[in-house]
């Protein structure tokens, strides 16, 4: 420990989930691949072949970027919520709650993790896409910067989720239930602008609008909403969650009794 | 000097039930203190607190020095927890669940240090062993081995013995006398009375969320304790005669036996008037045996006594 921060302990995490991640890697690799080639088939070859081009851009490419924000915010808050909750689950959180650790170590290695395995997972979708249609990434600093936010953000909610969660349903709940509607409604396969006005507006209460649409920036250099909003809705995302676990650990809700 | 030093403690769960009211325990430093007390008496909810996982109403808790909760990471370092419950990651092998023990504490790798561990614990062959394909035992004794990776001075032992077989519990004993050997400080809490006899130098007693007394084993069984003289008669009673009714006897064994209970602690035990009074009555005398109370019979008394007393 060093620097009044036990970045040992941040390591110790780190390494122990990522295990669990190397354990199973067949199934980490496999599964994002069979489900993008999937996408592909029925948005790409079915449904595509009747659109044309979506702002200048080929349909099959123009999901891409949506194809994997679906993916990576689904892997970042799966991984980390089960990361937290399963400790909780069969009991070796103590350890956590025994050790000379403060909540940012703890959730620096959990998310730290997700995120990781997160960006794994985006790059194999990216990968695999490749195979399917010509990807072009015109700000490539600019998609890993929002592919690492992105990770970070979603596998803080995660891990806030895990540790909120009492059961397994409730574990699924809010991904099933919340996430993945926001993220299917957040353009994942359309541009807002393809909506009617009303819905255009509503669309705009969907954070997840503001992420596929920066993202989707870096690829084509075109949005649905300004860039710089983009980046500061997934900053004051981040930031929330923070805040929220910074409360949490501080009262020990649902952790310490 | 106090290893331990616990004073007021009070826990109150959210539901209302005081668990903890105010308690106040001095560990001494290379000790083995034993924690006896039924269920619900709040051992689990005592440790809990020292080590970090239950947030105290009030009071105050020092480990070495250091307070629990302003110098949290201080006093964390010197403490290790085998849990009541055997909480390890299923599929996680040996040596790596135990690393990522030492690796929480932010301390370096060892390998050296975790062979060691490994080895004192008969669990170096089965390092490379996922948990999920160890013996009950065997998980204790992993259990065992996470707490001691960080190298603590004081290890709590929450019932480390709970459903293990005779042949193990022998085993955990000698490993606690030889990690007392080492000088760590060891608070052991078990509902088995021969436990905290065979190991404990002081015997703590909780019950209803106090401590009803804390004394070194020895002087408690001496001041608490007492004897049991049992008589075996050449020929068996019906009852006891009325000359020998003053001394308290009972009839044991279909009359075979006489039963004479008596202070240790007391100046006059009173045997050589009851043999007396055991010739004079022309009882003739085939055997006799003593036993002192055990532990137990001294707890339930205890637990009893404060029990009368709050009703």
């Amino acid at each position: 420990m060093s620097g009044g921060i036990n970045f040992g302990a941040i390591r110790a995490i780190y390494l122990f989930e990522m295990s669990r991640f190397f354990r199973t890697l067949g199934q980490s690799f496999v599964s994002p691949v069979i489900s993008t080639s999937l996408y592909f088939v029925v948005f790409g070859a079915a449904i595509g072949s009747r659109i044309d081009q979506v702002e200048g851009v080929s349909y099959g490419a123009f999901i891409v970027p949506g194809l994997v924000m679906l993916s990576v915010i689904t892997q970042a808050i799966s991984n980390a919520s089960f990361g937290i909750y399963f400790p909780k689950f069969i009991g070796t959180i103590y350890e956590l709650l025994s050790a000379p650790v403060n909540f940012l170590e703890i959730v620096a290695g959990y998310v730290g993790a997700a995120a990781t395995k997160a960006l794994f997972i985006g790059a194999v979708i990216l990968g695999t896409a490749a195979l399917f249609v010509e990807v072009q990434i015109l700000h490539p600093f600019a998609m890993l910067a929002f592919l690492v936010l992105t990770c970070v953000s979603f596998a803080l909610l995660g891990f806030i989720i895990g540790i909120w969660a009492e059961n397994f349903e409730q574990l699924q709940l809010v991904p099933l239930l919340v996430v993945t509607p926001l993220v299917f409604l957040g353009g994942s396969f359309y541009s807002i602008s393809m909506l009617p006005e009303t819905w255009q507006t509503i669309a705009l209460f969907n954070p997840v609008v503001y992420l596929i649409s920066g993202f989707r920036w870096s690829f084509f250099g075109m949005a649905d909403v300004p860039v710089g909003l983009s980046l500061l809705a997934i900053a004051g995302f981040t930031a929330l969650c923070l805040t929220v676990l910074w409360w949490i650990f501080r009262t020990g809700w649902r952790i310490r009794t | 000097m106090a290893m331990v030093d616990i004073t007021g403690l009070r826990k109150v769960y959210d539901d209302g039930f005081e668990a903890l009211k105010g308690v106040d325990l001095s560990i001494h430093e290379g000790e083995i203190l034993a924690l006896l007390g039924p269920n619900g008496a709040g051992k689990t909810t005592l440790i809990s607190a020292v080590c970090g996982i239950a947030v105290p109403t009030g009071g105050t808790i020092e480990v070495g020095g250091h307070d629990v909760l302003r110098d949290y990471r201080a006093a964390r370092r010197l403490v290790g927890l085998v849990p009541q419950e055997v909480n390890l990651e299923p599929f996680e092998k040996v040596i790596r669940t135990v690393r990522f023990s030492r690796g929480l504490f932010g301390l370096p790798a060892d390998e050296a240090k975790i062979e060691a561990i490994l080895r004192k614990l008969s669990l170096w062959d089965k390092r490379d062993t996922p948990i999920r394909a160890l013996s009950g035992g065997m998980k204790r004794r992993v259990l065992i081995a996470k707490a001691l990776a960080h190298e603590p001075r004081v290890l709590f032992l929450d019932e480390p013995t709970a459903g293990v077989d005779v042949e193990l519990r022998r085993d955990m004993w000698e490993t606690v006398a030889e990690l007392k050997a080492d000088g760590v400080t060891i608070i052991l809490t078990t509902h088995y009375i021969e436990e905290a006899e065979a190991i404990a130098d002081r015997i703590g007693v909780i019950s209803a969320g106090r401590i009803l007394l804390v004394e070194d084993k020895a002087s408690l069984m001496a001041r608490l304790g007492r004897k049991t003289l049992r008589i075996d008669l050449a020929q068996p009673l019906a009852a006891i005669p009325g000359a020998l009714s003053h001394h308290g006897l009972t009839l044991a064994d279909d009359g075979a036996t006489l039963v004479y209970s008596y202070d240790t602690g007391s100046t006059r035990s009173g045997i050589a008037r009851l043999m007396a009074d055991l010739t004079a009555e022309g009882l003739a005398v085939r055997d006799v045996s003593t036993a002192q109370d055990s532990l137990e019979t001294i707890f339930v008394g205890l637990v009893n006594e404060r029990q009368e007393g709050a009703a």
